[in-house]
Order: C-alpha cells, then structure tokens, then sequence
C-alpha cells in the first residue's frame, strides 16, 4: 500500500514534466503565417505547410532557435522541434512581411 | 457566366483587402473586365503615415525644400534629388548610382515613387521606414557624406529654415530626427496611382488597349509571365526579396544584397522587388541597371535569369512568344501616371 501511495505521490509532482509532445501546425496562406503568435511547451513540434502556389521559406535566427528550412512549394510541409524555451521569431525570407512568434514554455 | 455568388465574395474580400496590402485573388478568380470586383484589391489604399509623424502642409513643404537643397551634402554639391531627380523619374538615369565625389556605387538609385507603401526600404531592406531611410544616405560617407553637426549649424542659423521647422515640428529641435521626418513627409506625396491601369481597373473600359489587357492576363498568369508572383497588388511588389538569376551575381565580390541583412543562404544574391508603377520613367532597370529596356527585363525572366546559383524558386523559364513579351511590355506602360509639372522649391539662402 505505502508503495502504491508513493508512486501516486511521484506521478502528481512529476506531472508538470510528463508532458506529452504535441505537433502544431501553421499555415503559409496568403504570404502571410496562418497565426502571429503560438506558445508551446518545450520539445513540441511545429509544422510549417505551404499552401500559397508559389515557394515559401521559413527561418529564425533567435537565440532559442536558430534554423532555415529552406524553400518548398504549395501542398510540402517541414517540422521543427523546439527543444529550448524561449521567444523564437519566425519569418519567411522571401516574404519579410510574414512574421510570427512562437513563444517555448517549460 | 460566372457564378453571382462568387463574384459577390470575391467583392466583399477585395473591400477588406483594399485596406491592406495583401494580395489573396488567385488568377484563376480574375476577370479582366474593366472595373471587375475580383480587381478592385489593385487600388492602392490611402498613403499609411506613422502616427509621430503624420503629414502637415508645414512638413511637406519644409521636406521638399530639404528635400532639393544641395547644402545637405558634405561638399554643398549634392541634394536628395540628385539621386532621385524627378527629371529621370525620381531615379537618375545612371545604371548604378554615383555618390560623394562621383563616386561609382555598387547599386542602382531605386525610385521614390510610392515608397510610401513600402514595408522596407533600400535595396537590401536595411531600413524599415522612410524617416529611417532619409537619414541614410545623408551621412553615408559614399553617399551625401555630410558633417551633421555642421547641417545642424547651419540650418539653426537659417532664419527661413527655423521658422519653417518651427511650423512643421512646433516644439522639437532641429535634428537628424525632425529632418528626417520632414524628408519623409514630401517622399509621402510622391505617389503613382492613376495611370491608365488604375482607370481601368476603376471601369474605364476604354483606358487600357486590347494588347495591354492581354498583357495584364500574361502579367498575372503564373503559367505564362508569372510576374503578379512578385509584383503584386496593390503596388506591383511584395515587398520580397529574390536571386533574379542577373549576371553580375556571377561576378567575383558579387553583392550579396539581404544576404548581409538575413544570413539565410536562400538570401544570397537577393535583392527587394520595386513596385513597377510609373516604370517607364525610371530606365535602366534591375538593382544593378544591367537592363535598358522592359522589354530587356522580360526577356531576362523568360530564359529563367542568366546566373542560376542560388536562383530564387519562385522563378522560372517563360514560355512567352514575342508577341506575348511584347503584351507584357504595353501592360506595363500602363503603369504609370499621366505626370504634371513639377514645381522646384525656393531654396532659402538668406541668414
């Protein structure tokens, strides 16, 4: 019994760090990102899909994510995990004006 | 017949759109009818303005008079519109332009004209406004190269020039800042948006020709020009950045371009897309001037550019006839705006 208790007691407090990864997914639409702003946990996936009829880029040079995802066309996707927390900002080079934040939390 | 449904979405999405500049009517959405609603997101919206510095008549005059004054240069010989002349169609007619000393620069002057609805400026895009821009070149060493201590001097011991800054900024000193946003405020007004494909897209059906509607369907295809890619509605650019694949990239020392600005290796090469509005007053063309004509520049993107390292993806090889280049070429001398005089300041020389 004082076994069962204890691994309850461990599973509660340790809650807040079992979290499950998720994948989002944002949208390249209009030459613009489907969403402004995001905030995942640490170590969730985000999925950038291209759904203009034209290429898109997507890249960062934050601090707590720096990557280029390079150029892909309409109906192709590419994923990053973020694995630090922090503010990232998004952008497309080709297209300065599409801008996003996704905001990593604990 | 197209469905009433359609169009009626389509006009209500356009009404929002004319507020933005963002372009969302697919080709296969236009009618190249006179004054159709899957148009009307072409119509350039009101000139947008920062909320510091909204244009007075105070500040547009003191900005044109700063604007043509020579003695904003270190040697007293160069004024703004020496590089954006409104004689060469707010460029200056030079392939590449020429600074301090004429000295040769590695760019062309890009136009002033409705800069205003960019959402970054210079070629590059290094800088995000016009009051950002204006200050620039004034104390670029290659550039107007000025002492900024001594332009301060001098225009706090002009009396006319006081005066005229006391209006437009009542309160603020004369600075580099309240220079800049008086320089800004006459960029502001010059503005390109009733040339013939701005009537024609308002319902004059007799304002653009037949070949010239038929450029404007070429222009947009992405199948066949595939220039709305780029130089969208409503000022004919993105405000993008793309590797256009022109010769000078195979240069050794070839200019990098947004490259500096985003190390991104899709960046190399890249240069921002110019609004094609009153293009035809700006010869020659692309940011290094290697082209003469437009129908030069068609001719460049029908054969996918000329140096291919690191080519934007958004282009690619035309299949356009000569007939057709020349289509395109008429729509684009439908882009600009029947032009009036244009008025010179007096420039106050009193003490």
């Amino acid at each position: 019994m004082k076994t069962i208790l204890s691994i309850v007691c461990a599973i509660t407090l340790m809650s807040p760090y079992l979290h499950a990864a998720e994948t989002y997914e944002i949208g390249q639409k209009d030459k613009d990102f489907t969403k402004k702003e995001l905030t995942i946990k640490k170590g969730d996936t985000v999925k950038f899909k291209n759904l203009d009829p034209f290429f898109h880029n997507v890249f960062s040079l934050s601090d707590a994510k720096f990557f280029d995802l390079g150029s892909f066309p309409q109906g192709e996707s590419k994923e990053v995990v973020f694995d630090e927390t922090g503010e990232v900002e998004v952008e497309c080079a080709i297209h300065p004006n599409m801008r996003m934040t996704i905001k990593v939390e604990e | 017949m197209k469905n009433p449904l359609k169009t009626a979405l389509i006009f209500a999405l356009c009404s929002v759109l004319q507020t933005s500049l963002v372009t969302a009517v697919q080709f296969k959405d236009m009618v190249f009818k006179a004054g159709h609603p899957s148009l009307q997101n072409w119509i350039l919206p009101a000139v947008p303005m920062p909320k510091d510095n909204i244009s007075t008549q105070a500040s547009i005059s003191l900005g044109k008079i700063l604007f043509f004054d020579t003695r904003l240069s270190g040697d007293g010989n160069m004024s703004c519109a020496s590089c954006h002349n409104p004689l060469f169609g707010w460029s200056d007619g030079l392939p590449t332009a020429k600074g301090h000393k004429s000295k040769v620069l590695a760019r062309a002057n890009p136009v002033i004209t409705n800069t205003a609805f960019n959402s970054l400026q210079m070629w590059d895009g290094r800088k995000k406004t016009l009051e950002d821009q204006a200050s620039g070149p004034l104390m670029s060493g290659d550039e107007m190269a000025v002492n900024l201590p001594v332009l301060i001097a001098f225009l706090n011991n002009n009396k006319q020039y006081t005066d005229m800054f006391a209006k437009a900024y009542p309160g603020q000193e004369i600075n580099i800042t309240t220079i800049a946003k008086a320089l800004a405020s006459f960029e502001r007004t010059i503005i390109s948006d009733n040339s013939p494909f701005d009537q024609w897209v308002k319902g004059d059906k007799k304002a653009m020709t037949t070949q010239q509607i038929s450029g404007f369907k070429l222009f947009s295809n992405p199948d066949k020009g595939n220039c709305e890619v780029c130089h969208s509605a409503p000022n004919f650019t993105d405000n993008g950045f793309n590797n256009v694949g022109l010769a000078s990239f195979g240069d050794k020392d070839a200019d990098m371009g947004r490259y500096v600005q985003k190390p991104i290796g899709l960046m190399k090469g890249a240069f921002k897309t110019p609004t094609l509005r009153d293009i035809t007053l700006s010869a020659p063309y692309f940011h290094d001037g290697s082209s003469n004509t437009l129908l030069e520049v068609v001719e460049h993107y029908r054969i996918g550019g000329i140096i291919k390292d690191n080519l934007s993806p958004n282009l690619k090889a035309l299949t356009l006839s000569q007939a057709e280049m020349n289509d395109i070429v008429a729509f684009m001398e439908a882009l600009t705006t029947k032009q009036e005089p244009f008025t010179l300041p007096i420039i106050p020389l009193s003490h």
